[in-house]
């Protein structure tokens, strides 16, 4: 296989976000998850005949309110259109979508590879109703027959298409990365990669390098995940790399990434190049989106995941690799802000939220964040008690898991089971005076050179306190008494 | 004889796309009666229609929506009613693949 | 005979307990039973409930408590509206067993005055059609000669109303469909502005194009009926919010003052020498009356047929790809996959007009052809509409013959593109979404009705009426009736 350098890839993201309004695109249903088949279904998101369409304002507001936060122009008017194919998910064998006067246009997402920032552009972000689901009895490949649940066809969903501007697998699953930050910060989307609310298609072609014109595009799904992006990608660059590098042609078409056995498999369809037959929607009105609504939307912004990342890192002196994390969401930036500023030392604030509260709470999971029993000033009385001595750092830890628990403030476990530090010299020097008399043979073997032991002592100390002894002070003691047995 | 409209093989194409099977005679049919169909559209053709918009929407308007406030949906049975074919809570569909 | 009075008069002796609702309804079913085994106007006949609908009307009436001009008032529906719990077939074998859950909000609304509903009426296959013969039932025949057709596409619905099988009826007109068999028929028949009157639950032919309106034995009829089913709906993003006058109330304003535009180029070669005749009668006769008429150009409306005939196919195959055997109607036995499946339920279950225009439409929406055929046509749709935008600067209404000639023998058009020229004077009103009623103008020497047409601007439906009302009651033509066995 030739050097990597010879061809370079030219990759295009396509990705779909189901938005998180209360009900459908074009009807009342609602588009909550989890419900039994065909029960949040009616006749117009079923197709029914004689039924008819009516977009629905806040799925607009939230295009509108993404395109503004990824540098998209909103379109002064824009236009639904029916895209046409069969298939026994889509209900009316039309798919209303947009197609020449979209939501908006060129836009920017600024996203960072291995240190180097580069900008990717956006070609065009778009509106559009999801299908219906599929349950094949068996392998799609093998399946006679095929079950379908219209509950999720209507529901509304955000097209974002990227220019083929990403040159690389990271690069690409950055640009995702950055891209479902987003849409979770805005609240339009809960990007689920897993459960279908955010999903990537890939656009990739191989080109030499120093070449302009662009190469045959492979069309990717299936992908769930930044992982299997990646993945997919990477699998895909070097069958491609292989095929031309033994003068094959590259085929156009639509693969599927296998998870399971790590390669792309073609999609068999004979029906290669896809005859939508757009025009536009008649039973819907152009919307014209005038400046008032725009600038009524843009105040809603809130603080997004970049600009939030930097300020975190330069007021807060977080590292880079902190900052992306407490950002990944708006519910964990605002939980350690809210911290930070009940205990001004954040580089310890972001050590516990980071390590402690995200073990226990996903935190990408705006839900559950805000259900979390240990609020930011459940903390701040935490690490508070830490700071003033009255607790060690790993009781601390014990305090962490029974307040996430049960709701309780520090100050009242540690007050109920007595787990205040003992500091008191007198009560720690007897400890160490009994575990060196106790303990002869170790502190033998410490003296011989089993570096190790001494760690036994310190353990013993601190069965003797219950774990309560003050970690620093029974060390000096210890290093004071050692020499002199 | 003006030279046809539309093939045989265009017939076919279109036949597909709408998903309609057609029998030998049927396409035959159906070709001469659209190209003589076709051929009376041609007229068109003769009209000048440079910068004249086309007509979307007969009567104009604009930013038709809804708010965005659930309404009941019509009960399992009723939507599963007439289907031609269902597995309990489904609908049932033949093989998807083609061979 | 309580079946043959008018709307209005039935009305009046239901409110002085002349007669009741129930016997009304009796009425009208024994005269479905005894003659429409001849004229075959109904597809369906709704007895039980029917009568049902009677006794509630009949106690309302008893207790004071009407609710309106059409409480009790047997009327009856084209088998395109869609009615709960009532199958609903589009004349189609397609949807032979459909039964829809919901009612069209035009039947919701008929139901709330209190009107009794007999049955659904027969009509062409999917509305596309001029004669009735290509419904896949059978053909509906002329009351005023059982050997000729009725018109079409909502034969049904006209030859209801003219032979006395019910009070009034609902059509629908998307190239013609009410206004040519109200000609053909002998009765008044209306197509409203575009957006005068929902489209929810009217199952789709041509979504730009459609339009519900009522079939009289005269005008206050119609104008009754419309006005109980006019109003914006906002379940129908194309419906217009514009207050609906008391249509009845504005009837005998007369026309003394308004201009009537008389269009060259509605009499052509060809047509029928009796119908152009009578044409030019009532437009002397409207002069009597005190209308002053002068000569207007429609320049394009040769060109508006075949831009018809590219729009509406255009639409049509895309609102009839739904019909795929998924989820309701036919299903195609023994197919071997989901591709055989709709290719075979297609084509057994849609009729031979109904493929051709399925196909006609989708060659003009399919990938290159999209600007030549579909673009065109809707810039030629904006020149049709401008001519009557230039016209109506200086004129009132319209006057014209409804159709080029009258009803033709069974059989006799079987040459689609012949058929496709009766809609040559109808067609333009529907390209500009203008209102337009035809009202009876005369007989031929054999007997057969020859239809006015009067075409407003948009939503001046009370002007329309009120001239066809003052040129009904010089004329009379209305109180004729055919002689059925």
């Amino acid at each position: 296989m030739s050097a990597p350098s010879t061809y370079e890839a030219v990759i295009g993201l396509e990705v779909h976000a189901q938005l998180l309004t209360r009900t459908k695109m074009f009807c009342g249903c609602s588009t909550a998850f989890g419900a039994a088949p065909n029960t949040q279904t009616c006749p117009v998101c079923q197709g029914m005949p004689g039924t008819l369409p009516v977009i629905n304002r806040r799925a607009v507001e939230f295009g509108i309110k993404t395109a503004l936060a990824i540098g998209c122009a909103p379109n002064a008017l824009n236009r639904f259109a029916r895209k046409h194919y069969y298939y026994p998910d889509m209900p009316k064998n039309y798919q209303i979508s947009q197609y020449e006067e979209p939501l908006a246009v060129h836009g920017r997402l600024d996203i960072e590879v291995g240190g180097a920032a580069r900008t990717v552009g956006i070609e065009r972000l778009h509106l559009e109703e999801d299908v219906g689901k599929l349950i094949h009895e068996g392998a799609l490949e093998s399946a006679q027959s095929s079950n379908v649940d219209f509950n999720r066809a209507g529901v509304p969903l955000m097209e974002i298409v990227s220019k083929p501007d990403l040159r690389s697998s990271e690069e690409a699953a950055a640009y995702l990365k950055a891209l479902r930050a987003i849409v979770i910060y805005l609240g339009v989307c809960d990007g689920n990669m897993e459960e279908g609310s955010l999903r990537c298609d890939a656009n990739i072609s191989l080109r030499k390098r120093g070449a302009t014109e662009f190469g045959t595009k492979v069309e990717i799904k299936n992908m769930n995940s930044f992982r299997n992006v990646q993945h997919a990608l990477e699998y895909e660059i070097t069958r491609q790399t292989r095929a031309l590098d033994a003068g094959e042609r590259i085929v156009q078409e639509t693969r599927l990434w296998d998870p399971d056995k790590s390669v792309t498999v073609s999609m068999r369809s004979k029906e290669f190049a896809h005859d939508y037959r757009y025009f536009p929607e008649p039973d819907l009105t152009p919307l014209g989106v005038e400046a008032t609504w725009v600038d009524e939307i843009r105040a809603t912004l809130p603080e997004l995941p970049a600009a939030r990342r930097r300020r975190f890192i330069e007021a807060y002196g977080l590292s880079p690799y902190e900052a992306d994390l407490l950002t990944q969401s708006r519910a964990l930036a605002d939980y350690f802000e809210e911290a930070s500023e009940g205990f001004p030392k954040p580089k310890v604030v972001a050590n516990w939220v980071l390590n402690e509260l995200l073990r226990e709470v996903p935190g990408d999971d705006e839900k559950a964040l805000a259900a979390c029993r240990i609020r930011p000033a459940h903390l701040v009385g935490l690490l508070t008690l830490i700071e003033d001595g009255t607790i060690s750092g790993k009781i601390a830890k014990d305090v962490f898991e029974k307040m996430y628990r049960s709701g309780e403030t520090a100050q009242a476990i540690v007050s109920r089971e007595g787990l205040t530090q003992v500091l008191d010299e007198d009560i720690l020097r007897r400890a160490v005076d009994q575990v060196l008399r106790e303990h002869a043979k170790v502190v033998e073997d410490y003296k011989n050179g089993k570096k190790a032991a001494r760690g036994f002592l310190v353990g013993q100390v601190m069965k003797s306190t219950q774990g309560k002894g003050n970690p620093a002070a029974v060390n000096r003691l210890l290093d004071e008494k050692l020499p002199k047995v | 004889m003006a030279e046809p409209k539309i093939s045989l093989k265009d017939v076919e194409h279109v036949a597909r796309l709408a998903r309609l099977e057609l029998s030998e005679a049927d396409k035959e049919r159906m070709r001469r009666e659209l190209d003589s169909i076709l051929s009376y559209i041609d007229k068109l053709r003769a009209l000048d229609t440079e910068g004249v918009e086309p007509t979307a929407h007969a009567i104009p308007m604009t930013n038709v929506m809804r708010d965005d406030m659930p309404r009941p949906s019509l009960p399992q049975e009723d939507m599963l009613a007439n289907a031609p074919e269902r597995s309990g809570e489904f609908f049932r569909v033949p093989r998807i693949i083609e061979e | 005979m309580l079946a043959s009075l008018t709307v209005h008069e039935l009305g009046a002796r239901f409110r002085r307990g002349e007669a009741t609702p129930s016997q009304a309804a009796q009425a009208y079913l024994e005269r479905i039973d005894a003659l429409d085994p001849q004229v075959r106007a109904y597809l369906t006949v709704t007895r039980e409930e029917a009568l049902k609908q009677a006794a509630a009307a009949d106690l309302r009436f008893k207790s004071a408590t009407p609710l309106g001009p059409l409480d009790g008032v047997p009327i009856g529906l084209k088998d395109v509206l869609c009615t709960r719990g009532i199958r609903t077939t589009c004349g189609s074998k397609i949807l032979e067993t459909f039964v829809p859950p919901y009612d069209a909000t035009v039947v919701a609304r008929l139901r709330e005055a209190g009107a009794v509903v007999l049955g659904k009426l027969n009509m062409d296959e999917f509305a596309m059609g001029s004669s009735t013969e290509n419904s896949a039932y059978f053909s509906t025949r002329n009351p005023w000669d059982l050997a000729r057709v009725p018109g079409g596409s909502s034969g049904g619905s006209a030859a209801a109303v003219s032979a006395d099988l019910a009070a009034a009826t609902l059509g629908t007109d998307t190239g013609g469909s009410i206004r040519q068999p109200a000609a053909f028929c002998g009765n008044v028949g209306l197509k409203p502005t575009y957006g005068r009157v929902s489209r929810y639950g009217l199952i789709a032919f041509a979504s730009s194009l459609d339009q519900i309106g009522p079939f009289g034995k005269d005008v206050e009829d119609a104008a009754l009926m419309l006005r109980a089913i006019a109003g914006h709906d906002p379940l129908d993003s194309t419906s217009v919010d514009v207050p609906v006058p008391d249509y009845a109330a504005e009837l005998g304003k007369g026309i003394a003052g308004l201009t009537l535009g008389v269009p060259a180029e509605y009499f052509i070669e060809g047509m029928d020498p009796e119908v152009k005749a009578a044409t030019r009668a009532a437009i002397a006769a409207l002069e009597k009356l005190g209308a002053r008429t002068q000569p207007v150009s429609l320049p394009h409306t040769e060109y508006g047929l075949a831009a018809y005939y590219l729009i509406a196919p255009a639409e049509c195959s895309s609102n009839l790809a739904r019909y795929d055997g998924v989820k309701y109607g036919l299903r195609a036995p023994k197919a071997r996959n989901i591709v055989d499946m709709y290719s075979k339920t297609r084509a057994q279950g849609f009729g031979r007009e109904v493929k051709r225009r399925v196909m006609l439409g989708t060659y003009a929406l399919s990938a290159g052809y999209y600007d030549a055929y579909y673009g065109k046509a809707q810039r030629v749709r904006t020149l049709v509409r401008r001519d009557f935008q230039q016209a109506f600067e200086r004129v009132d209404l319209i006057v014209a013959p409804t159709t080029p000639n009258v009803a033709f023998k069974m059989g006799e058009k079987e040459d689609p593109l012949q058929m496709y020229l009766n809609d040559v004077f109808t067609i333009p009103v529907n390209l500009a979404g203008l209102p337009g009623l035809s009202v009876p103008a005369g007989f031929t020497r054999t007997g057969l009705p020859i239809g006015l047409q009067l075409i407003g601007r948009p939503f001046e439906e009370a002007t329309l009426l009120r001239a066809a009302h003052a040129y009904e009651r010089a004329t009379e033509w209305h109180k004729r009736k055919p002689a059925l066995p």
